[in-house]
């Protein structure tokens, strides 16, 4: 963390009473992603649109557009890789998990519209 | 209209559980509790509370839905005793760190092994560092007195607090207690006002949330500090208590303390037998007192020293052993506080009573012998001593 980052935090006596945050819907602002060690990898023309990632997905992280899945998000995806699992297009997955580290070597090789 | 019945220390109790009339109550039973709520579960069926009865399966259970209910921005309580309140242990501090006044009855018992059902305080002194306000009770009166004063303790300061009695000793025994008119005690505790309840939808909030090491320690800190502004809430609340009720509670109570040369202090029902013997002894011309610690937890470090000060010596009676501490628990305070406080009196320390053991006046009366040894010599044999137990 920075010096910068840590001036912004509250000290004891600023915080609310008992550890609670005052607003709804704080854990967008909370970037799981960074948690992942292999990431959901979306394949458009294979995707059959029966969003049961989206269903499976226990961190919200499949976006839809029109009733349709358009990316998954990867700020808060912490790839656990349900939504490849439940993914039933056969034979090959709409949703294929790949190691981050994998990901990173290969960058600039593949082209993925997955990332949002 | 105040009556004074023949109640026992679990029905005066649920008598004033009934008129706090709490929103929710959560329990399970275990002896020697299970009659508090099991005479507040008839309040509820005859219709006489408008309380939200659940009748759980465990009592982290009944401490759970109990904090849920608190959250939720009820009035809520529970009660148990020994090993009830030790299944409840991770609840207990999530009810304090999420600063929910829950007010909790609990009802000193021993804890197993080897099981046993009577009195001592090995139960609510393994939680003394829990975050709860801790309020012990030497008779059915001063129980019945101190929960309702507890309603309003919790939800001035935030915390949660368990108001104790001895197993048996004061939850089974008959007693003459005066009970207040329902609408005196209404009066006294005042509605309850959330500051943030869950169930307000409009304003959502989330509690309990996750805190790693950027901001666990600063919620921890206003904790401590929460529990720092607790003592002069009890005084102003017990103040306003005699004022309408008559009785007054202070943190502690000071008997024939204040020129006596030695001194016992004592928690709970004891302190009854302990003044049996002051009385006693005062006769004979012993310049004998005593201090009955009432609230435990926050500890009255200044407070208790500086009543102990001017003593040659002082015993301090434990109801648990604190088996694996230098010296039992409260022996442990105390000469913590004496000792920071720059007071040294001779200090004994008396382990008695587990597991429900009788103590008598003269086994009391024994102790104010030895400390008149200890007063005279200026030496303390035994550090550590053993009431009752056979060797």
């Amino acid at each position: 963390m920075s010096d910068k980052d840590k001036k912004r935090q509250e000290g004891w006596k600023q915080l609310p009473t008992g550890g609670t945050i005052l607003e709804g819907g704080t854990a967008k602002k909370y970037k799981t992603g960074d948690w992942r060690n292999s990431r959901p990898v979306w394949n458009k023309d294979k995707c059959i649109n029966c969003l049961r990632c989206w269903v499976y997905c226990p961190d919200s992280a499949i976006i839809l557009k029109e009733g349709k899945v358009a990316g998954i998000d990867l700020e808060h995806c912490k790839g656990c890789g349900i939504c490849s699992e439940e993914c039933p297009v056969k034979p090959e997955k709409a949703i294929k998990m790949v190691p981050e580290k994998q990901k990173t070597e290969d960058r600039g090789q593949k082209t993925e519209k997955s990332d949002s | 209209m105040r009556q004074k019945l023949a109640i026992t220390g679990n029905e005066a109790m649920a008598y004033a559980m009934k008129q706090i009339n709490p929103d929710v109550v959560a329990a399970y039973p275990i002896t020697p509790a299970t009659e508090i709520v099991q005479i507040f579960s008839q309040y509820v069926a005859d219709g006489e509370v408008d309380t939200e009865f659940v009748a759980v399966e465990s009592e982290h259970s009944a401490m759970s839905a109990t904090i849920g209910a608190s959250a939720a921005g009820s009035r809520a309580m529970t009660a148990t005793s020994s090993q009830g309140f030790a299944l409840m242990w991770e609840m207990l501090y999530i009810a304090s760190a999420l600063r929910l006044p829950i007010v909790m009855p609990e009802v000193n018992r021993s804890l197993s092994a080897p099981i046993n059902i009577h009195a001592d305080h090995s139960d609510t002194m393994g939680a003394r560092d829990s975050g709860w306000i801790q309020i012990y009770c030497e008779n059915s009166q001063e129980a019945y007195d101190s929960l309702i004063q507890a309603v309003r303790i919790a939800e001035k300061c935030l915390l949660p607090i368990m108001v104790t009695i001895d197993g048996f000793i004061i939850s089974h025994a008959m007693e003459v207690v005066e009970t207040f008119d329902n609408k005196e005690v209404q009066d006294f505790i005042g509605k309850y006002k959330p500051a943030h309840p869950l169930l307000d939808v409009k304003n959502p909030i989330t509690i309990g949330a996750i805190d790693f090491t950027d901001y666990y320690f600063e919620h921890k800190r206003s904790q401590i500090e929460a529990m720092n502004n607790v003592m002069p809430v009890i005084l102003k609340i017990a103040g306003e208590f005699q004022k309408t009720f008559g009785r007054n509670y202070g943190l502690f109570e000071k008997y024939m303390l204040d020129d006596a040369e030695t001194a016992i202090v004592v928690i709970g029902s004891t302190a009854g037998t302990a003044k049996a013997a002051v009385n006693n002894l005062r006769k004979q011309g012993k310049k004998v007192g005593l201090l009955k610690v009432r609230v435990f937890r926050p500890f009255p470090a200044k407070e208790i020293s500086e009543a102990l000060s001017k003593l040659k010596a002082v015993a301090i009676l434990d109801r648990s052993a604190g088996i694996n501490a230098y010296t039992a628990p409260l022996f442990t305070e105390i000469s913590s506080a004496l000792y920071t406080q720059g007071k040294n009196p001779k200090a004994v320390n008396y382990i008695y009573g587990l597991g429900g053991r009788d103590i008598f006046v003269k086994d009391i009366e024994n102790v104010y012998k030895d400390l008149e040894k200890i007063a005279i010599t200026g030496k303390v044999e035994n550090l550590i001593n053993y009431i009752g137990v056979r060797e």
